[in-house]
């Protein structure tokens, strides 16, 4: 087309325009998507978190796992925010066995020489026996119980309200913490629950599923539901409780899984 | 509002992956009419070929990041295309509906002519709009299997919990159905449009001189 004068300004071509005005937005473009490719591999490749509560999962991941926690427990947890219940003739018939951690079949365990301990100020233990807890109000609870994996089950168990437990065993001041650990008795697995979700109304230590004293394979002589986690953090066979005003251990948030986990 | 388009191309691909990370864990979805199952969705050499297996943490953490940004990148396009008035060129108008048939008949080489349009026709219109609204679908489904107990109205506004897994699933679905027309499209269409969507702007040759056509939208933009 025309050559400009290189002394005088002229105003440019309309071809001039075009061919400079799509040069600015590819190279725009390009220089933007190389910057997220950039991105997607710092993230990608990022190092992995130093095992301690939490393990197995890169540093920023497990970071925006925290920050999302606060932010929905903010903005949407409420005690008043109660799992859907169903009839008791929906519940499953076979309650579906996940997973053995802990209460493994072939390991030696007596129910009836097992007492719940907690473990309060200063070392002291608290013994309760099974008898003790079945002493207190029932609570039953047909719910739909929801696997990490993507599977669910309604299924029906029947317990102690957490929070009546520890009204009746004066345990209040502990439950001013904000966490609460629990244990199977061999140390295998174990979770961490922060106290608002223990507190809610359906969180049960349950000894009953089916109208039945639980089998070993669910968690004789007692075990924890809690609707408002995933199934990973309905430990079986508590051994001990114990409180605290920072995470406790938790078995699965050592392998990569958001520690909170809730629904 | 392309850049929106060009961040959520990388972001969808990211939660597609990351939620077939997850889905993996329980791959439960097959299509069976009288006890016999016609078809599973994914096949495991699919599965190994893209490395899904064992994988369900990984996929939940980048799953959880990353739908802040398809959220909020939604919310973005939406909030622009209200406020500048581009939604009149997207959202489908009374005659769109019959429209977009002609348009597909003609896409098809079946019908010689197309109806007239502005910057999209009335199949564009349609997809477009639709597009939208399965994103956000996406988002309530998402939350409503996400927190259960603590969105159980969207849980419920999805018809239960199994339900609105398997619209966040089939939802999926219909962006990778999406994608593939979408592709076809843009390749039918040729370099000039493909260019404008990064530019902003196309060049279309009229006689005797060329005139510079800009798309309203990209005033603001550029």
């Amino acid at each position: 087309m025309s050559t400009p004068n290189k002394k005088v300004k002229k105003e440019l071509t309309v071809e001039q325009k075009i061919n400079r005005r799509n040069f600015i937005s590819f190279a725009a473009f390009t220089l933007l998507a190389a910057g997220a490719f950039e991105g997607w591999r710092w993230l990608y490749k990022s190092p992995e978190e130093a095992a301690g509560i939490t393990g197995g999962t890169r540093k920023p991941l497990r970071k925006a796992l925290n920050k999302t926690e606060l932010f929905f427990r903010r903005v949407a947890f409420s005690d008043n925010h109660l799992v859907k219940t169903y009839p008791k003739s929906m519940a499953a018939k076979r309650v579906r066995v996940n997973s053995d951690i802990g209460v493994e079949a072939n390991k030696k365990f007596d129910p009836a020489a097992w007492k719940l301990q907690v473990i309060k100020k200063g070392g002291e233990i608290l013994q309760i026996s099974l008898q003790e807890l079945m002493a207190l109000p029932k609570t039953e609870i047909v719910y739909d119980f929801k696997c990490v994996e993507g599977w669910d089950q309604i299924s029906h168990w029947a317990g102690v309200k957490f929070s009546d437990f520890i009204k009746h065993f004066q345990l209040d001041d502990y439950a001013k913490m904000q966490y609460v650990g629990m244990e199977t008795p061999d140390k295998a697995y174990y979770v961490g629950v922060d106290m608002p979700s223990a507190m809610h109304p359906q969180t049960l230590l349950a000894y009953e599923v089916n109208e039945k004293l639980l089998p070993l394979e669910h968690g004789a002589p007692l075990r924890l539901i809690i609707p408002v986690k995933y199934g990973i953090k309905n430990l079986k066979r508590i051994g001990t409780i114990a409180f605290s005003n920072t995470r406790p251990r938790d078995y699965w948030a050592e392998q990569g899984y958001d520690y909170y986990s809730g629904l | 509002m392309r850049w929106c388009h060009w961040v959520n191309f990388p972001v969808l691909t990211i939660m597609i992956w990351s939620g077939m990370l997850i889905y993996w864990a329980n791959d439960e979805y097959s299509i069976t009419i009288f006890g016999h199952t016609f078809f599973r969705f994914f096949p495991d050499w699919f599965y190994n070929t893209l490395k899904i297996p064992h994988r369900l943490s990984e996929g939940m953490a980048f799953h959880f990041l990353f739908m802040w940004f398809f959220t909020l990148n939604g919310i973005l396009y939406i909030l622009y295309t209200a406020i500048s008035g581009e939604w009149r060129e997207l959202v489908p108008k009374k005659n769109s509906f019959k429209e977009a048939w002609l348009v597909l008949l003609h896409d098809l080489h079946i019908r010689k002519t197309a109806p007239p349009q502005n910057k999209y026709n009335a199949a564009q219109r349609i997809a477009y709009t639709a597009i939208i609204i399965m994103g956000i679908g996406s988002v309530i489904s998402g939350l409503a299997i996400y927190k259960p107990v603590q969105f159980y109205y969207l849980t419920w506004l999805c018809g239960g919990y199994h339900f609105a897994r398997i619209i966040h699933f089939a939802l999926t679905l219909g962006y990778v159905f999406f994608f593939v027309i979408h592709i076809v499209q843009v390749i039918l269409a040729g370099w000039g449009n493909f260019s404008s969507v990064i530019s902003g702007f196309e060049v279309v040759n009229e006689e005797p001189k060329p005139i510079v056509q800009t798309i309203k939208e990209d005033e603001h933009t550029e």
